[in-house]
């Protein structure tokens, strides 16, 4: 059980890394990588997030919206409901409501973290990677327990990937780059580099 | 009007692409670029949900308070992915198990959300819709070039037809496996960054600082 739950991680963290196997939360990813010191901390505020919303809209599928989730209410007119297709537009709320929650939280009780995060906090409510991770839980049926440990897990990657990023980008400010490829163009081919180098883990069976 | 209008179609495909150069809805661009089939399918879904979300925002501007006006917007774009969503299911199964969750993702695609935001929120719905429209165009641009690269030299085929005999069945065409591959969407990309920047010069980024030159061996002494 425990192996299981092991090897789910280090698959989220690595092998299916968010940023460079699936190239969820591109935008930001590409657009706040130029420091290191932000880059984390848009990495710490999007594992925070992933390890609340993936089990929160796990519960929400299996007790809301999934065929026949609803007859835990005892009315039988609700028990045969299947309200899957609202699945977008619910995942998508309780992103926007939790990040709101987390947003107001931290304001009252740990407003250091909450100045360090500053904007992103916010801007995460339109990450892929935060909707991705819900939907892969919903498309791979994972349990409550897994779908924990692929919160942090995909969060953890994904953290991980921007911060080799920007770590890659600060020393690139001081290469001659030809001029179409300056800024933007460069910052794609190293991408898919890292992506490249990403790639190897592919292969561990685990 | 004539004119403006034809602005906002094609403005945005080279002179103001939303990938190359406003690097918004990039995650999607990757992952679905393998083949044309769902790449076409990706740039249509995407061209009409950010043409009628553009529409829908710009008819109800006025009426939104603009502290909930995300929600609002969120609302209206994730209510026309699911309908795309749920047609897909419908008459094209196969592509939509393909496209898997990327469908889902075009309410987070950061072109619908930007878009709404940046225009459809000060301008009237019909040049609203046009710039929809002309964005996804901007997309659809990018999109299937990419798609066709990469099926056509990876594969050795365009949309699941075989255009280039690959030496798997006796031909002569020798197949670069890299191009299915996602890290080659980064590269392609790239390349396609540096031949817009190199068309049209304008578009290149400033540098943050000068680089001083070489010092010449005179100098030294």
């Amino acid at each position: 059980m425990f192996e299981h739950y092991v090897s789910l991680f280090v698959r989220a963290v690595f092998v299916e890394n968010m940023a460079l196997a699936f190239f969820l939360g591109m935008c930001t990813f590409i657009a706040i990588s130029k420091k290191i010191g932000t880059a984390i901390g848009l990495g710490i505020a999007v594992i925070v997030v992933q390890t609340i919303t993936v089990p929160v809209n796990n519960l929400i599928l299996h007790y809301l919206l999934n065929e026949g989730a609803l007859s835990w209410t005892g009315i039988d007119a609700l028990a045969n409901l299947d309200l899957r297709f609202l699945g977008l537009l619910s995942y998508i709320g309780v992103i926007a409501a939790i990040v709101q929650i987390l947003e107001m939280t931290l304001d009252k009780y740990v407003p250091s973290l909450y100045n360090a995060l500053g904007i992103f906090l916010p801007l995460i409510t339109v990450n892929c990677a935060i909707l991705g991770a819900s939907l892969f839980m919903v498309e791979r049926d994972y349990n409550l327990g897994e779908s924990v440990v692929y919160g942090i897990g995909a969060g953890t990657g994904w953290a991980l990937a921007i911060t080799l990023l920007a770590g890659i980008r600060e020393k690139l400010k001081y290469s001659d780059v030809p001029d179409g490829l300056k800024g933007l163009g460069i910052t794609f081919i190293t991408v898919g580099l890292m992506s490249l180098g990403f790639m190897s883990f592919s292969g561990v069976q685990l | 009007m004539a004119e403006k209008t034809k602005d906002l179609l094609f403005g945005p495909i080279f002179d103001n692409n939303p990938i190359a150069l406003q690097i918004l809805g990039i995650c999607s661009a990757l992952a679905v670029t393998s083949n044309l089939s769902t790449t076409v399918t990706m740039c249509i879904a995407l061209t009409l949900v950010t043409a009628f979300s553009n529409f829908f925002v710009s008819t109800v501007r006025n009426v939104i308070p603009s502290s909930i006006r995300i929600i609002v917007q969120m609302t209206i774009i994730a209510s026309l992915v699911i309908v795309v969503d749920q047609f897909l299911k419908a008459y094209a199964y196969s592509i939509s198990k393909q496209l898997s969750v990327f469908v889902g993702l075009i309410i987070t695609n950061c072109i619908v959300m930007g878009r709404a935001e940046a225009f459809a929120m000060k301008n009237a719905p019909i040049p609203s819709f046009m710039d929809g429209v002309g964005n996804g165009l901007g997309y659809s641009v990018l999109l299937l070039t990419l798609g066709f690269v990469r099926e056509l030299f990876g594969a050795g085929s365009l949309f699941g037809i075989q255009v280039l005999p690959t030496t798997a069945d006796g031909g002569w065409y020798a197949t670069n496996g890299l191009l299915l591959l996602p890290p080659s969407a980064f590269f392609l990309i790239g390349f396609f960054i540096w031949a817009v920047r190199a068309w049209k010069p304008e578009q290149v980024e400033e540098d943050d600082f000068k680089m001083k030159p070489h010092s010449r061996v005179s100098d030294a002494f």
